[in-house]
Parts: C-alpha cells; structure tokens; sequence
C-alpha cells in the first residue's frame, strides 16, 4: 500500500482486499470484552477536522484507540485557524509534535494532497471538499461485500465485488462519496451507474468507470445495490434542479421504488440523510437499509486501513 | 515619445557595435551582419562595419530581435508592492529582452484616472529597464458598472491608448458597446478578458476531465468564447478596435479567424504558459498551475499554436502575474490565480514555437514586437531593424543548453509553472534606445 | 540429535528430517500425553496458531476424538496485532481468529504450532489470549522444537527436538496447507 490514502485510486485490486479482509478479522472486536489491540501503541495519530463532522471523527478516533494508539483532536473552530492560520503552518505544528498519522476533512478538494507535501506521516483523507472520501468507499465496500457476498464466512476472504450491480443516486457533481465510490467499485469489479439529472453529472463523466442514466426507475430492478446520495437543498439556487419537490419525484427512493429492487437488493446512504427528499424514512429504516451497519462498519474499516498504514515498518520515503 | 537617459547627438561616435547577430524581423529575410548603435537609433545594419571606437559585442550565433514589447504585464504597482514593483517588474521584463511593457490597470488603487496613469508611467520612467505604458481601466475601480474617464487619461503625459478592465471581464454587453464607441475618438482600444461571470462563479480549472477528476469547479470554454463572439460582433457593429487578451480555447480561435476573415478590427494575444501547458499539471493540486483563464487541453494547445503560427492570434502578451509566496502555498481553492511569465517567455516561445518548426525567428520578432507595438499604438517600438531604427534591440542565444528554470529570478514573486522545466535559449542583452538594460544575461544599468 | 537416520535429500539442496510416517506417530504421541495430563482432556480447547497450526490442532482433536471419545473443541488464535516485530516489516495481512463458542475463560488452553524457535510467537499468543477472556492454564503444544530460544518460554509437548544452528531454515509442509507432509531443514539466509 502507499503510504498515504488520498484517493480510492490509490488502491489496487489486491490492497483493497487485504482492507477489507483485515477489516473482517477486526469486526470480531467488537464482540470482545477488550475491545483493544496493542498494535499502534506509541503512535499518534491526529484528526484535524477544518469542517464540522462528528460522526466521521468519533468514528476515527474509535478505530485509533482501538488500536491503542495516541489520538489528538484538532478542531478548526476556536483554534489559531479561525485566526488565519494556514493550512501549511498547522501541518508545520503537527510535525513538530510528531504525528504518525494525520487524519484531515477539509472543505477544499485537494486538502489532503497539499497536506501530503508537508508532513512526513501518512495522510488519510477523511473528506476533501468534492474530491474524494476514500475510507467511506472502504466500508461501504466492506458493507456491500458482508450482506451480499458472506456475512463473516471464511468464504468471503480474498472475494471482491466481482458481478455486482450498483447503483449511486444523486448529486454526484458535488459528492466525494461517489468519486471515491466510482473508482473503488469499480476496481473490485463491481458495476456500477450513476442516476441523476444532468446538471448534477460532471460534463466529463463518460470518461468514468462507469455508466450513466437519467431515468432511476429502469435501473431499479437490475441494481443489487442502491447507493442514496445526499442532496443539498442550497443547489436549488444554482439551478441544478427546479424544486425539491421534482428532485424527489424523480429521483427520490419511496417504498413505491423500493419494491422495485430485486428481493435481495439493499439500500445505503453514507448520511447524514435528508429523509423525505432522497430517501423516504420507511426505506431508511427498512431491512434493506444498511445505514446504521455503515455505522460501526465505518470504525472496522478504519481500523484496517490505519493498521496497514501504521502497523508495519515506516515507509522508507520517512528518512529525509 | 520622452527618452529614458539624457539625449545623444545624432551624428555622434557609435556607442556600441554589435558584431555578427543573425538579424530577425529586418523584413529582408535573414542575415547575419554587424548593427553599429549610434546614441538611441540603429546607425548601420550591415556587414563588416568597423568599430570606429565603440564598445564591440560578440553577437556570432545570437538573434538580433527588434526590442520585445509584452502588451499584458502585472507589475502590481500601486497597492501590491509585496509582489512586485515597477522596478522589480521592469528588471524583470528587461531580463526576459522586453523593451517595453503594458502594465495593467487592476492595482490599488485602480488605474481608472490620469493621477494613477501617470504615476505609474514615472515610476517606470525613473526605474529605467524598459519602457512602460499604463493601460487604463475601462470602467471605474473594475466594477463594471460606469465607464472610467477614458479620455482624460488619453490625453494624460501616460498617453493611454490600451484600455482593459483585465482580472474582470466587461460583462454588460451595453458598457462594452459604449467603450467601443467611445474610444474611437482618440485611436484606443479596447482589450477584454473574456468570462462570462455567471457561468463562471466559483471556476476553479478548466471544465473537463481532469476538473470532474479532482472535484474542482470548472471554468468552461463557452464562457469565455461566448464573450468574445459577443464583443466581435459588438465591435463590428460600431466600427471599432477589439483586443482580445489570453486566448486561452480552441473555440476562441476559431471565432477569432472568422471575425478577422470578415475585416472586423479584431487582434488577440495568447500566454507563452497556454502555449505549452494543460490541465493536467494540477493533478497534485499545486497552485502555481491555478491561472485565469486556465490551463486547457492539449487540444487547445495544438490549436493555439496553430493560430499564432498564421497570424490568426497577433501577439504572444506573458500576463506576468507575480503573486507572494502565502497566496500560492496553500489549498487550491485559495490561492490566486496567476503566473510570472516575462522571463521565461522567450524561451517558452522558442520551445513551443520555433524548435517545433510552426514559427521562425522573423516571426518570432512580429508575433512578440512589431505586433504587440502596433496593437499598443506604441511608437518606437516594434520598429524591424534597420538603419535609422530607434535602438531597440533583444540579443537571444537559440543554442543555449536547456538548463532549467529558476523561480527566482528579478521579479520578487516565485510563482513560476516552470520552474525546473528545461527550456531551451538565453536573453544574452537588451538594449533600450542604445542602452543595454541586459549584457551577458544580467541587469546592465548602473545606479 | 541429528535425524540422520531419516533424512531424505530434497532437490533444492533440503534435507528431509520427518516424514509422514514421523509425523503421524508423533501426533498420536502428542495427543495421548494430552490426554494424560489433562484427565483425559476435560475443560480442554486446541488453539492453533495460524497458518499450520491450525490443522495441527485439528488433527490432534481429531485423534484424541479417535483415543478417548471426547470432542475437543478446536479454534485458530490470530497473533499478528501483538507481535513485537511489527516494525521491521510492512504489516502484514491478518489470519483468522476463531474461538469455540464457550470461550477460554476457566479452560485449559492447549496452544498448537509447528515451530518453536524463538519463542516470541509463543509469547504474542500469550498476549492475545489474555485479551480474550481468563484460562484456567496455558499449554503449548508444537511439531518442532529447534532451539534458541530468546524467552523463558518452553513446550509441554514436543514432536521431535531439531538442534539446528540459526542459519538453517525449518520447512514444515501439512497436506492441508502444501499438499503433502513433511519437515525439512535448509541452509539459507532470509527466514521462514
């Protein structure tokens, strides 16, 4: 694996696998009395959140401790941020107290690759403005993975996504999810199309791996996935849509739609959700619906990915 | 037309010779033959001229070009001094073989009055590297909204003829058409950057693949070729001069040609960086790469080569745009748009243009001095090289080893796409008006 | 004690010092001695670690199931997270953890593996169990003791002593993992 995770395309086939089959063992943890592992003791790993996302930074923090390594916390809100100070100078700070690892969302794509150029720990990127979200891809590759192809068997090791139809809805112009999606779906041999009006596709989408429709109702029953984006009612003054009530006749998943899914088909959204635009809160808290396994998939994950980053030898490019 | 320096006698002993230059831009082909400087003006343009006593320069394998004239230049003066001043700005437009530069109106305050014209012209005077001639805002403070007093910065010891709202397009298509008209009175022109700002709020980098790859806000062709189809048209309709500033599309091209195929009074410039540079470089998100307007494609690339190879586009312009390191070293999303250019721009022309075989050194010497003179209603510049000539001279080494770029040059900014690419050639002397500003590549004036 | 009586040359240069036959005596072995130190395996779970020491301990309950009737339950004790040599490698994929459904708690943990050498694998299982619950004791159980030990850490049961010398290399081969069974020894740097 690289040294850092900024991008899903960072991520072979083969690392993918080994994510989520880490992430496998991992998942057993939480069933233990001590849910703690002595892996990444002594290291610190640093989540410095510029944009407000307590559900993504609890889950970071969790998946480090678990780990038992050193978290710090970074908040932009009522630090020296919030005075000016840039991005280049807290990297500098992080640093000089010796990060392994810096967890950074930021609301500017390429965050993370600039950060990259500063430090000398691993960067993972926990959300780059419209760029990418790498992690969020991972577990909800490991999600899809335990509900459709084993749930924990021996069986699913070393399986990717090969043959699965999936279906991401939404503003996929504006998401770091579906980019990230896109691309690690894609590389675990997934299938996978992209629904929504025009205006919220990028002009440049058919260079993707990927293929696009704008007429959610004909890739229903041949979805084994549906994927919900969540869409900001703010594009609304940008034209990108004429009323949110016509984006959620469109494009909305109902119960109508959802019994349009294969028996088998599942339904996930990385939240927070907007129910009753997207998504009707009788799909969100159906069966089907994978929100809250996301959840504490979300931790597993992390912890797989900050354990192959971190737990083995520092990575040579280290020593300048 | 004031001189820099005190005045010499016509008649007088010639200065400097410079002995065995391939001339360029003579306008009788090529030749290699001695150029004997007398006070400001070319002497003699021939062949085995004696010294006579004046300081001989070995020009064998150089090119003499007419002095370089860049009709877009930041030098961020008044308001922006952390980044460049005339002086900073000047050493490095001389460095680059510029013998005169149109510095552009969006300083603090804004050239939109004769008092900051005219400063501006003395602060270029008093530096003495090259010549400066103050471009005057088209509205007030770049709003947009009224027009600024033109005429009474034509008419101004600056002599503003070149009038741009550049950094800002003059959206309004009502303002651009009364700009047009108005400047007719006193032979001006009108010089756009072309953006629409509605299709435009928040761009980023070109719109395309690598824009919908990196999650940045694409700034699209259309919004740029749909302006200057626009203003041609405007322009056509009153009778006017329209200057397009950086061409930047292959789209712009294109409406370019078929205003010019229709005599419209249409010229345009394009960047030495949208000659040689695509999107693709802001892969990792290095500002330096972030420029409006922006990179492009290959394509556009291919195709603006195109155009300037047949006079399509008139003029390489560098929009030299210095910026402090904090503006650059940051997310991609904050930084500032723009690049340095003026002393790379040569080398880059000689790279994308001449070794590629799409332009020779005669072209070179109307495309980046005859043209941008005649566009800038600039006199004693741009003249060829020949006896009687103002004393305007580039010494160029084509066969200089590719070494490679150096950020830091004169400018005080660092903000160069180019640093560490290897280009070809050397400015090895600049001469204003019969004083070398550069010999041996270094600034030559005494202080 | 050399076991030249038994080996075999292989063909890349490796000496054969256990053959099948060898290797099922001395489970059988094994697995009385289990059963006569544990009253006949009462409270008794095989961990194996992985990778061969997990089919070890299937096939040591296997034939204490044949010997006293008794199903012992059988697992896998993953100890990759609690190695003290994570640093000197990339890390490294993880292996199966599974434990019987009653868990280790008050039981007689018989650890299972195919080589002890140093002993540290010996000692991250030790750590991992610890984090799973409390035995009531800890046994270790291995195919192969070579030596040179760098912890005070020792086997209970033992298919065969192997002095070798620390530039030798211990190859193990289980028909479950390799396809056929056998220990061989070879000189070479690196290390299994």
């Amino acid at each position: 694996m690289k040294r850092h995770l900024i991008s899903a395309a960072d991520l072979s086939r083969a690392d993918a696998v080994l994510i989520l089959d880490t992430a496998e063992e991992l998942a057993a943890l939480a069933d233990r009395p001590i849910k703690k592992l002595p892996t990444l003791r002594g290291r610190t790993v640093v989540n410095l959140f510029y944009e407000d996302s307590t559900r993504t930074r609890i889950s970071f923090e969790a998946a480090a401790k678990r780990l038992s390594a050193d978290v710090i916390n970074f908040s932009a809100k009522g630090s020296s941020v919030a005075k000016g100070e840039s991005l280049k100078d807290t990297a500098l700070t992080l640093e000089a107290m010796g990060a392994d690892a810096v967890v950074i969302r930021h609301g500017a794509s390429g965050a993370a690759h600039r950060l990259a150029s500063w430090v000398h720990g691993s960067v993972l990127n926990a959300g780059d403005g419209t760029h990418e979200h790498p992690t969020q891809a991972l577990l909800d590759a490991f999600t899809i993975r335990r509900r459709l192809r084993g749930d924990g068997t021996p069986g699913a090791r070393g399986a990717g996504l090969d043959g699965l139809r999936v279906t991401i809805v939404g503003d996929v112009l504006h998401s770091r999810v579906a980019r990230s999606n896109v691309l690690l779906l894609s590389t675990l041999g997934a299938e996978v199309t992209l629904a929504a009006p025009p205006t919220l596709l990028p002009l440049a989408v058919g260079s993707w791996p990927c293929a696009v429709s704008y007429d959610l109702d004909a890739e229903l029953p041949k979805s084994d996935v549906v994927m919900m984006l969540r869409v900001q009612q703010e594009r609304m003054g940008a034209a990108y849509f004429p009323s949110v009530r016509e984006y959620s006749r469109r494009y909305g998943l109902d119960a109508a739609r959802m019994a349009r899914l294969p028996e088998h088909a599942i339904v996930m959204h990385p939240g927070p959700m907007n129910r009753g635009v997207e998504i009707a809160a009788d799909v969100a808290d159906s069966v089907r619906s994978t929100i809250v396994e996301q959840v504490a998939n979300g931790v597993t994950t992390r912890m797989a990915v900050l354990y192959l980053l971190l737990g083995g030898m520092e990575f040579p490019e280290v020593a300048q | 037309m004031t001189a820099a320096g005190p005045a010499r006698g016509g008649a007088a002993k010639p200065r400097w010779l410079i002995r065995g230059a391939t001339i360029a831009g003579s306008g009788d082909g090529f030749r290699v033959a001695d150029i004997a400087i007398s006070g400001e003006s070319v002497a003699a343009v021939e062949s085995g001229l004696d010294h006579a006593g004046a300081t001989v320069l070995d020009a064998d394998g150089l090119v003499a070009l007419p002095g370089l004239v860049d009709l877009h230049t930041h030098l961020r003066e008044p308001g922006r001094e952390d980044a460049e001043t005339v002086e900073t700005g000047t050493a490095a437009a001389a460095l680059g073989g510029y013998t005169a530069v149109h510095a552009m109106a969006n300083t603090d305050p804004v050239a939109d009055t004769a008092g900051v014209v005219e400063q501006v012209w003395r602060l270029g005077q008093m530096a003495g590297h090259c010549d400066v001639q103050p471009v005057g805002a088209v509205t007030v403070g770049l709003a947009g909204t009224r027009l600024a007093e033109l005429g009474t910065m034509a008419d101004s010891a600056a002599r503003v003829r070149v009038f741009s709202d550049d950094g800002r397009c003059v959206a309004d298509p009502l303002l651009m058409r009364r700009a047009l008209e108005y400047v007719k009175a006193f032979d001006g022109v009108i010089a756009q950057h072309a953006q629409d700002p509605r299709l435009t709020e928040g761009a980023q980098l070109n719109e395309g693949e690598m824009s919908a790859r990196l999650g940045l806000a694409g700034w699209p062709a259309v919004a740029e070729e749909a302006i200057i189809a626009r203003d041609c048209l405007l322009a056509a309709h009153v009778g006017s001069a329209l200057h397009v500033c950086h061409v930047s599309t292959a789209g712009s091209a294109e409406i370019i040609r078929w205003a010019k195929a229709k005599g419209w009074q249409v010229t345009a410039e394009v960047t030495p960086h949208h000659l040689l540079l695509t999107d693709e470089l802001a892969a990792g998100y290095d500002p330096v790469f972030k420029v409006n307007p922006p990179l492009r494609t290959d394509a556009d690339v291919t195709e603006l080569r195109r155009a300037l190879a047949d006079g399509t586009i008139d003029c390489v312009a560098t929009d030299h745009a210095p910026h402090p390191v904090e503006a650059k070293e940051t997310e991609w999303s904050e930084a500032a748009f723009g690049m340095t250019g003026l002393e790379t721009a040569l080398r880059v022309v000689q790279h994308a243009m001449v070794d590629t075989g799409l332009l020779d050194w005669a072209g070179v010497a109307d495309r980046m001095s005859v043209q941008p003179a005649r566009i800038g209603r600039l006199r004693g510049q741009g003249v060829p090289l020949t006896a009687g000539a103002p004393a305007n001279i580039t010494l160029y080494d084509p066969a200089a080893p590719a070494e490679p770029v150096i950020a830091s040059g004169a400018s005080k900014s660092r903000n160069s796409p180019f640093a560490g690419m290897h280009l070809p050639g050397r400015v090895v002397a600049t001469f204003l008006r019969g004083t070398p500003t550069v010999l041996d590549g270094k600034l030559a004036l005494s202080r | 004690m050399c076991a030249a009586s038994s080996s075999v040359a292989g063909r890349d240069g490796s000496l054969g010092v256990l053959d099948a036959e060898e290797i099922r005596r001395a489970l059988s072995r094994i697995a009385h001695e289990i059963l006569e130190r544990t009253r006949g395996g009462e409270q008794v779970i095989l961990l194996g670690i992985p990778t061969r020491g997990v089919p070890l301990a299937q096939r040591l309950a296997a034939l204490i199931a044949e010997f006293e009737g008794r199903k012992v339950p059988c697992g896998s004790l993953d100890v990759t997270m609690h190695r003290d040599d994570l640093r000197l490698h990339p890390a490294r994929a993880l292996h199966r953890t599974e434990l019987p459904p009653d868990g280790v708690d008050g039981k007689t943990v018989v650890l299972v593996d195919d080589v002890l050498y140093s002993g540290r694998t010996v000692r991250a299982a030790l750590d991992a169990l610890n984090d799973l619950g409390r035995p009531r004791s800890v046994q270790l159980a291995v195919l192969v003791d070579r030596g040179h030990r760098e912890l005070p850490i020792r086997a209970d049961y033992v298919g065969k002593n192997l002095p070798t010398s620390q530039r030798e290399v211990v190859h193990v081969q289980l028909t479950e993992v390799d396809g056929r069974d056998g220990v061989m020894i070879s000189e070479e740097e690196g290390q299994s």
